[in-house]
């Protein structure tokens, strides 16, 4: 049974108000809260277990060490991964997904070739990509989504032609919810030997992953929206992709030895992880993981499919509330416009007077946003400790909103 | 006849209003109805040169200037694709319209605002950009004084 009143009790900045009032936080897709288990393991390891990683032969360094190098299993059984050198330590989704296009797309992409992403993708899985056509004339082939949101797997294969390299796409949509047949997609790609790279920020936050059974190459998370410290974050790498990945960040650690003529590697994952890592914020990640898995993912997944389905059935009564993204089957983030309010931050505005925090604006999703056409949009994300209740006082806010600006 | 009502309220009058509207919701009631009546600038004039940056929705204000030297009066029009932000515009066009330069630098407008409850609004990092809209007149005022 998932107790949500315990869970929330574990999150201490839940109990603070805002503007006089309770917090309300539908902020998730932006950046989660931490639980009271990862703030101590943050601060433990500053405390008491502190030093570089893979440097020093004293106490303190070998166990950072241990500590630090502890994550990397935790992320494979977290993802699915076949094996524990397939997870790289990123800072986030952001340089995941620019090791993947600076160290594996950059080197084997000719000019003409070509990238397929959808149009609901966020910027970090666009300007990557873009990078490469201004640098070296890569073609950015865009994939349409349904009226509903939803991305056809269907469409996503027909765009693959004979000299598309790389399927770049969202499991999760971070403005609509949408989730994204990866599978299909991703066993189409490998039958005409084209690589797949997926941008996992919100889906591995949601639901169950498992990158073997998607059978992708590439498959970036970032910590922070795991209820981890910000700046952590994995990219996995599926490991017959590791020969074909040229490093693209040099420095410490990465490297095995280094002459004046010249440098041996490290071996992967290391080759691609120099300098000083976020030794503390891996640590956070891994405490993060441990509670997540700890109420199961699984249950989050009901719990929030649960509040996804109330707040879809509030929702419908709203006949003013213009709601993006509408299938049954999508994550708990709804983006919405009000008809008659002028601009999304005047929603936002005044729903935090509420203390309900939301995000106003394009959602580093510009491309989105041009094909719905709307300028903005509010957007309510929904994380493992919130409730029913605060899916009703977001619905009494918008109506709010609704009679101030109408 | 609200219009004229609105665009002739005093920021003294806009104040008195305010103090007794003690729930927050009266208060963006209030300054939502001031953005409604505030006459909306024309397209045209919605251009790179009158837009303010630094707001996260758009802001555009049209400078006037009224007589010559010392005694020029400056006003402005001004508008946002944000209703809430159209209310601060209609109040800080209370505020400043038909004022001189000099009187334009001697008011402190973070103070008036404040007086408002609107504090929350100036902060830094608030995404309306109240105070670059004011750092735009303030530099518009000190423009005529040099010119003067």
């Amino acid at each position: 049974m998932y107790d949500v009143e315990k869970v929330r009790a574990d999150f201490p900045i839940l109990s603070r108000t805002v503007n006089g009032k309770p917090l309300v936080y539908l902020d998730n897709g932006a950046s989660a809260q931490k639980p009271r288990a990862v703030i101590d393991a943050v601060t433990r390891a500053y405390a008491e277990e502190y030093a570089n990683v893979h440097r020093g032969l004293h106490f303190l360094s070998n166990l950072a060490t241990e500590k630090y190098e502890a994550v990397r299993p935790k992320l494979q059984a977290f993802l699915g991964a076949a094996h524990e050198d397939e997870i790289i330590f990123t800072t986030g989704s952001t340089q995941g997904l620019n090791l993947v296009s600076y160290g594996w797309a950059a080197p084997r992409m000719q000019a003409g070739d070509e990238i397929v992403l959808s149009v609901m993708e966020h910027h970090a899985n666009i300007v990557p990509w873009h990078f490469l056509r201004e640098r070296q004339g890569v073609v950015l082939k865009w994939v349409d989504i349904d009226a509903d949101g939803g991305l056809d797997p269907q469409a996503v294969i027909d765009a693959i032609g004979p000299k598309t390299k790389l399927i770049a796409l969202t499991h999760m949509s971070n403005v609509l919810g949408s989730v994204v047949d990866i599978k299909t997609v991703a066993a189409a790609a490998r039958a005409r030997g084209v690589a797949i790279a997926v941008d996992g920020s919100q889906a591995a936050v949601h639901m169950p992953v498992d990158v073997a059974d998607l059978d992708v190459d590439f498959y970036a998370i970032t910590g922070h929206k795991l209820y981890g410290p910000s700046a952590s974050g994995a990219l996995y790498v599926r490991r017959e992709r590791y020969p074909e990945i040229r490093p693209f960040i040099g420095g410490g650690d990465m490297i095995r030895q280094v002459r004046k003529d010249g440098i041996d590697w490290n071996d992967p994952p290391h080759k691609f992880e120099a300098g000083t890592p976020g030794i503390v914020q891996m640590i956070g990640l891994g405490a993060a993981l441990d509670y997540m898995t700890g109420l199961g993912m699984q249950n989050i997944a009901a719990h929030e499919a649960d509040l996804r389905d109330y707040a879809m059935a509030r929702f419908q009564g709203l006949n003013w509330l213009n709601l993006q993204g509408t299938r049954p089957d999508k994550g708990a983030i709804f983006s919405f416009t009000i008809e008659g309010a002028g601009h999304a931050h005047d929603i936002s505005t005044v729903v935090d007077q509420r203390g309900i925090a939301v995000r106003a604006g394009q959602h580093c999703a510009e491309p989105l946003m041009e094909h719905l056409g709307v300028h903005a949009t509010c957007r309510a994300s929904f994380g493992l400790y919130n409730t029913r209740a605060e899916v009703d006082a977001l619905v009494d806010a918008l109506e709010l909103c609704h009679e101030l600006f109408s | 006849m609200p219009e004229r009502s609105a665009m002739t309220a005093s920021f003294d009058e806009i104040a008195d209003n305010f103090a007794f509207l003690d729930e927050w919701e009266d208060r963006y009631r209030y300054v939502i109805e001031l953005g409604k009546e505030m006459p909306p600038l024309d397209e045209t004039q919605k251009v790179p040169a009158t837009k303010v940056e630094g707001c996260a929705s758009q802001v555009w204000l049209v400078p006037r200037v009224d007589g010559d030297g010392q005694g020029a009066r400056i006003s402005f029009d001004g508008d946002s694709d944000a209703l809430i932000v159209r209310g601060l515009i209609a109040i800080l066009r209370a505020l400043y319209n038909g004022r001189t330069a000099a009187e334009i630098a001697g008011i402190d407008a973070h103070a008036r605002l404040g007086e408002l409850g609107l504090q929350q609004h100036l902060s830094a990092q608030r995404s309306n950009g109240l105070r670059a809209m004011i750092g735009r007149v303030e530099a518009i005022a000190a423009q005529v004084r040099e010119a003067a």
